[in-house]
């Protein structure tokens, strides 16, 4: 085992990681464009009001124009990066399964841009929602290639295998957790539900608003936002507020029976510490984002610290899979050895 | 032989011959709910540089001295007259200072709606359906300045259906489509008239976007009706 670090590829390593930057960054400028309601400012794709991407003057990314263009201007790099980065691991890396996650990871971003250009040509919002959820699961994608191609990988698979199943369970339950709640963020983002009730903790001033005919009409009557809301809506959000509420429980649960099994200054537990404290911070950014009257900059950094989180549970579940395999029966063991692989069987 | 006479009119112009219009006023009551100031648009000169002062939303438009509350829609319900949209004559939906004129407009199911930009910049003419209760687009289309007029004819009756551009995320306008012709929009005064209207019994509604519809029972005689309605200011801004 001890001989494989001599096999990991450093430039790779690091190549992988500057297109999980640029990819966060993507994520970033894609959530500009939908705080800005700016996702049908360019009603034409690919080409940008009849020119070529390439060759839209800048004197004409004016308001919305400006990020939906740079979002699909970096999406190009994006896409240019994911590329090479396929390429290389293909050229490159020894393990098969790698390959064919560069090959998933290439597939995914050519999958990602044409629902994008859908998305707008079809002019179905629905795939608005399906684009920004795919986004997040290529990014994740990418982390985990990042991880798989590091040096870190490689340590995590000699240390000692002390996760236990109950808590890799339990990480994987609220990454779940995560990504149902990605999935109603991004529906709320694409039904403009994140104006639907104005205060926090509270709803309306209740714990569970009215949603009667008669409530809704007030509510719109009485609000300085230009949109009606609907029932819907704020059930949506009501949902949202649920589901962040039961993320938190289950974030504060595995944080405490990581710190309790494995010990203050386990990696593990260092990672559900940050992975509590990011959900605390993104917590706080959607109660800002109500707050804030949905200000775009807080929408996109709520849509942001989500990715994140989910990334970090996903790569917290690879993580646990791998630190508990031995701990495992031996069918358990040969089945994970398949779906990650092992660097010493197939060297 | 005068009232065969008068018969045949009757079977030649139909009912239109004793039709009569609806007309009222629509006032408003209390203080209006403070406008929104539109100061995303300052940094956009090609907007801003066709008005005096940074604009405000007019989502209640209310006139000062009489109360008159205008961008009303008022039409009738269940009548059982179709539409004659084919043949009106085309509503016009304008941009001026990256701004919509009106914000608030009707018209009829089949009635060609004309969209121009009069601005020196491009908009894109974004329209969404909200009925279901959920946003659904229903074309989406770029207007260069200076470029072509753009039309659209809607099947079927909706209140409230939405412009927007997403250049200027401020640009909202909504247009209310019927499938018969008796509706009009208070102006400035709060006044309205629906015209050619056959005598009869009908329900009347009026209805603002913000704090919803009123109705009352009419009846329309050879001389007319009118009906005159009543808005109080919502809660929170009382
Ligand atoms: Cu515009």
């Amino acid at each position: 085992m001890n001989d494989s670090a001599a096999k990991i590829n450093r430039p790779l390593h690091w190549f992988a990681i500057a297109t999980a930057i640029a990819t966060f960054l993507l994520l970033g400028a894609g959530g500009l464009v939908t705080s800005h309601e700016a996702g049908m400012s360019v009603p034409d794709w690919p080409n940008s009001y009849g020119y070529n991407m390439f060759a839209f003057p800048p004197s004409k990314w004016v308001g919305g124009i400006f990020y939906e263009h740079t979002h699909r201007l970096w999406a190009t790099v994006v896409g240019l990066m994911t590329t090479i980065l396929a390429v290389w691991i293909f050229a490159k890396d020894f393990r098969k399964w790698m390959k064919w996650l560069g090959v998933a990871a290439f597939l995914g971003v050519i999958a990602q841009g044409v629902l994008g250009g859908l998305r707008v040509t079809m002019k179905m919002d629905d795939l608005g929602v399906v684009h920004g959820v795919v986004g997040q699961s290529f990014f994740v994608l990418i982390c985990a290639i990042a991880l798989f191609t590091g040096g870190l990988w490689q340590k995590i698979s000699e240390q000692k295998l002390n996760v236990s199943r109950g808590l890799r369970n339990l990480v994987l339950a609220t990454t779940v957790l995560i990504f149902l709640q990605l999935i109603l963020g991004a529906t709320m983002r694409g039904q403009h539900a994140g104006l639907a009730i104005p205060d926090f903790p509270t709803a309306y001033g209740k714990i569970w608003p009215d949603t009667s005919a008669q409530a809704v009409a007030n509510y719109n009557a009485a609000s300085k936002n230009p949109e009606n809301i609907t029932a819907f809506q704020i059930n949506l959000q009501m949902v949202h507020r649920a589901m962040a509420l039961t993320i938190f429980v289950f974030i504060c649960v595995t944080a405490f029976f990581a710190w309790r099994k494995l010990g203050a200054r386990d990696s593990f537990a260092k990672f559900a510490f940050f992975w509590f404290a990011l959900i605390i911070v993104q917590i706080t950014l959607g109660a800002a984002t109500i707050l804030t009257n949905k200000a775009a900059d807080v929408a996109t950094a709520h849509v942001l610290v989500g990715a994140l989180s989910l990334a970090i549970g996903a790569l917290g579940c690879i993580i646990a899979f791998r630190r508990s395999l031995r701990t495992a029966t031996v069918e358990n063991q040969n089945a994970a050895v398949i779906a990650f692989g092992n660097l010493a069987a197939n060297k | 032989m005068k009232k065969t006479l008068l018969s045949a009119v009757i079977a030649i112009f139909g009912v239109q011959i004793f039709a009569a219009d609806i007309t009222g006023t629509i006032t408003f009551k209390g203080t209006p709910p403070a406008e929104n100031s539109l100061t995303e648009m300052e940094s956009m000169s090609d907007c801003i540089s066709m008005h005096d002062t940074t604009p405000t939303t007019h989502f209640y438009v209310v006139n000062s001295t009489n109360g008159g509350f205008g961008d009303v829609v008022v039409y009738l319900k269940n009548v059982s007259a179709k539409s004659t949209g084919a043949s009106a004559k085309p509503a016009v939906l304008d941009q001026v200072g990256c701004l919509y004129t009106p914000g608030i407009m009707a018209i009829q199911t089949g009635q060609t709606l004309t969209v121009k930009n009069s601005d020196p910049c491009n908009h894109n003419v974004h329209g969404i359906s909200e009925a279901n209760g959920k946003e659904t687009t229903i074309f989406n289309d770029q207007q260069p300045s200076g470029g072509a007029e753009l039309t659209y004819t809607f099947d079927k009756p909706e209140m409230f259906f939405k412009f927007e551009c997403n250049i200027h995320p401020w640009m909202k306008a909504w247009v209310c489509i019927f499938d018969h012709p008796y509706f009009a929009v208070t102006d400035a005064d709060g006044k309205f008239t629906i015209k050619n209207v056959p005598p009869g019994k009908y329900t009347i509604e009026a209805n603002h976007r913000k704090l919803g519809a009123q109705s009352q029972e009419i009846e329309v005689k050879d001389s007319g009706a009118t009906a005159n309605f009543t808005f109080n200011a919502p809660a929170a801004a009382k």
